[in-house]
């Protein structure tokens, strides 16, 4: 029996069609959109001007609080401008906007493909590295790794855990890196569990990767022994951090608690990938494997993309966007954020960019609740969505809060089972915001 | 400048549909039905055709032209509540019965609270209970199944099961001596056909696949149903435990008076039961006590209907109290 999380969850078809594309290496673009709100936290404070001439890997934006983080250019050229620019949802947020010239890097990275092996820096020197590389948490929240890496007084961790589920369907880098770069994977959990001074790792995959779980067993057996790959069964949220805590090691995480209360820091495999190039090639993080994928597409792909692409330029790339295809997702489809700005860029975090027809994606017309309680079944929260959807729509915020309305993960799982169509996700999501406001507006006692 | 559609996720749905769960319950009740059909021909067939059609044109016409909404009967609640409602029938009543027990059903019990989704209590049988109050006497007269494929035997009216061990009780026999004299109540009888009751009640085998067909495709889950006969075990052994001479034993409750029919069909309706697993497992226990003591104790020889429309009446206080487990424990902190 394979581990999973012990509440909840549904079975989405997998969809990995794009499983078998080897990763390919995406051309410079001629003009590259650095946003400078790519992670959870502060955006970063941007260092260039119009007319700077930059280098690949130079620091143009640098880290503006605890919660924040460096950002690096992605290409070699002359920043155009220095401004507002629309994200993927027509959100204006600070860019810096670069004409490409050749592609000249920093000479400190190494470029080569070696894998260097040997961990020369102390645990202070790797959170430094991390941090200066601007490395985030890519597994969909952006969270910047350093500060992960670095619990609060008081809070020891005792396991890390490397999340290689890739739960949502159609999603493959994660995929790709665990079967195509998986000693480089295994190094970043090495790097991490020594910056965390903790001895025991994991790594969890879904079994539906067969080949990546093979992959890492054969080299966790031999010489990354510490490191122990656990098959997880196929279902969704298998990646959620607090699920994948839970499959791994039985632990739950407290409500409104953190991971590390129980012990454990959880880091996904792109994540691992980038710790592993900072700090064994002095490599920031400015390029990503991404996924490129939809059944209107004839070719299904897997990236390396220079941060700052745009969306534009990858569709045209793969021969422009088809007349089937009615809606553009960046991220998996279950908690993905739809496109609407197609001029927009990629960010750190970006892994795909799936195509939905409308058949695949329409909404239909809400209908009665008829209190099936597969919601209830589904949640892997163990919260009541039909009445969370019931008491936001009512703007009943202290029945909201009471049924824990802030322990939502926004999975989408409710809204995925409901047989009567009806949003719950939308309604719950906004009552949650709400409620989080309250919350934090309250003095502290 | 082509279209995209832009909205929130989950982008994409498991194609469950209220539809598709309405047509495998009524799936599930075709082992039932042709069973029904087999035993008493036309007047069973006439029973549904008229439920159903009637269970259908009400809600059309209630929510068309009194709610002034588009009716919804595409959704196919109202076939299942007809058929339920001619499947709890005497199969022989007269066909203006099944027009009551529809307007009792969909008029009175379902579109009355709001349509679907919005009732309190089962429509089937609120449907049932008004015709056994309002009409007692064709409500109790049940006919023994003869099958028409025998012609030549002609159908034997009679009590149920439970109402002939009602009556002898009064008359002073002891159930050993009850069952004596009534040679036909064996279990294998009431197993595969000839458990005298409504239209539904013929076959408990034929329950029993609608029943595994149900949890097969996930429609419904063990909790009620199972809850339910364990508590109706329980209880009706220890009485016949303390006294066989006065109560019936276990696996004959099981199988007669609707019980099954009850446990999987009715008390399983998604809108009358409990949301959470815990809720669940309390509702079918209440139900399973409630049957048991009504049969033992009530003037009716039968409790299944009454018990789950009690039970249905406190369901919401159920949903309300007993929430379902939540994930990791309170934070410690603040």
């Amino acid at each position: 029996m394979r581990r999973t999380f012990s509440m909840g969850g549904v079975h989405p078809n997998d969809c990995k069609i794009s499983a078998d594309s080897e990763i390919e290496t995406f051309p410079l673009p001629e003009r590259m959109y650095i946003s400078m709100s790519q992670h959870l936290g502060a955006p970063a404070k941007p260092l260039v001007q119009k007319g700077d001439k930059v280098k690949t890997g130079q620091l143009i934006g640098a880290s503006a609080g605890f919660i924040s983080a460096n950002i690096h250019s992605p290409v070699s050229g002359t920043v155009a401008s220095v401004g507002p620019y629309a994200d993927l949802a027509g959100n204006p947020a600070m860019h810096i906007v670069i004409d490409v010239e050749g592609d000249e890097w920093e000479e400190s990275i190494d470029r080569t493909a070696d894998i260097v092996r040997e961990i020369s820096l102390s645990p202070a020197e790797i959170i430094k590295r991390i941090a200066d590389c601007g490395v985030v948490g890519l597994g969909g929240a952006s969270f910047p790794t350093h500060v992960k890496l670095s619990p609060p007084p008081g809070k020891k961790a005792e396991f890390l855990i490397i999340n290689g589920a890739e739960c949502e369907p159609y999603l493959t880098s994660d995929y790709r890196l665990m079967v195509e770069h998986t000693e480089e994977v295994l190094l970043g959990a090495r790097i991490m569990m020594k910056a965390l001074g903790v001895v025991k790792g994991y790594i969890g995959i879904e079994d539906n990767k067969p080949a990546a779980i093979e992959a890492m067993r054969r080299l966790t057996e031999s010489s990354y022994s510490e490191i122990e790959v656990v098959p997880l069964k196929k279902k969704y949220p298998q990646g959620g951090e607090k699920q994948l805590i839970d499959a791994v090691t039985g632990r739950k995480v407290p409500s409104m608690g953190l991971p590390i209360d129980t012990g454990v820091v959880v880091q996904n495999v792109g994540t691992s990938f980038a710790v592993y190039e900072a700090v064994q090639k002095n490599k920031p993080l400015f390029e990503g494997v991404m996924t490129v994928t939809g059944e209107c597409l004839s070719v299904q792909h897997n990236f390396l993309v220079r941060t700052g692409t745009t969306f534009d330029r990858i569709l045209d790339y793969v021969g422009g966007v088809p007349d089937t295809a009615a809606k553009i997702i960046s991220g998996g489809p279950m908690m993905g954020k739809a496109v609407s700005n197609m001029a927009a860029a990629t960010v750190k975090s970006t892994s795909s960019l799936l195509l939905l027809t409308e058949d695949q994606t329409r909404r239909r017309a809400e209908g009665e609740c008829i209190r099936c309680g597969k919601c209830v079944q589904a949640c892997p929260m163990g919260l009541e969505p039909y009445l969370l959807n019931k008491l936001s729509r009512a703007g009943r915020m202290e029945e909201l809060e009471a049924n824990k309305v802030y322990d939502c993960i926004e999975c989408g799982c409710c809204m995925f089972t409901c047989p009567a169509y009806i949003p719950l996700l939308d309604y719950i999501r906004t009552g949650k915001a709400d409620v989080m406001k309250i919350m934090r507006s309250r003095p502290k006692k | 400048m082509r279209k995209l559609i832009v909205s929130p996720a989950p982008h994409v749905h498991g194609n469950e549909s209220t539809r598709k769960i309405m047509l495998d319950v009524i799936i599930a009740l075709a082992p039932s039905m042709l069973v029904a059909v087999y035993f008493f021909g036309l007047s069973a067939i006439r029973l549904l055709l008229v439920s159903v059609l009637v269970c259908v044109a009400l809600e059309y016409v209630v929510q068309k032209y009194l709610l002034r909404r588009q009716p919804t009967v595409s959704d196919l609640s109202a076939v299942v509540t007809g058929v339920l409602l001619a499947l709890n029938l005497p199969p022989t009543a007269p066909w203006w019965i099944a027009v009551i027990g529809s307007v009792a059903a969909i008029g009175i019990a379902k579109m009355t609270f709001g349509g679907l989704g919005h009732n309190i209590f089962n429509p089937a049988l609120v449907g049932r209970v008004f015709l056994l109050v309002s009409f007692p006497v064709i409500m109790t007269d049940w006919t023994v199944p003869q099958s028409i494929f025998r012609p030549g035997v002609d159908a034997v009216s009679g009590a149920t099961p439970l109402a002939l061990v009602k009556e002898g009780l009064a008359q002073g026999l002891t159930v050993d001596q009850i069952m004596a004299a009534n040679p036909d109540l064996t279990y294998g009888q009431m197993l595969f056909a000839r458990a005298g009751g409504s239209a539904g009640e013929a076959s408990a085998l034929a329950l029993i696949i609608g029943f595994v067909y149900l949890l097969a495709r996930r429609v419904i889950r063990p909790h009620i149903p199972v809850s339910i006969i364990l508590t109706v075990a329980v209880v009706s052994g220890i009485f016949w435990l303390a006294d066989p001479s006065q109560y019936t034993d276990p696996v004959f409750n099981i199988l007669t008076g609707g019980l099954l029919l009850g446990s999987i069909f009715m008390a399983t309706d998604y809108v009358t039961s409990p949301m959470s697993s815990k809720g669940m497992v309390i509702y079918g226990v209440g139900i399973g006590l409630l049957t048991v003591l009504i049969r033992y104790f009530g003037s009716y020889p039968e409790g299944v209907s009454f018990a789950i429309l009690i039970m249905n009446s406190i369901v919401p206080l159920l949903n309300k109290y007993i929430k379902p487990a939540r994930f990791g424990k309170e934070a410690k902190h603040a």
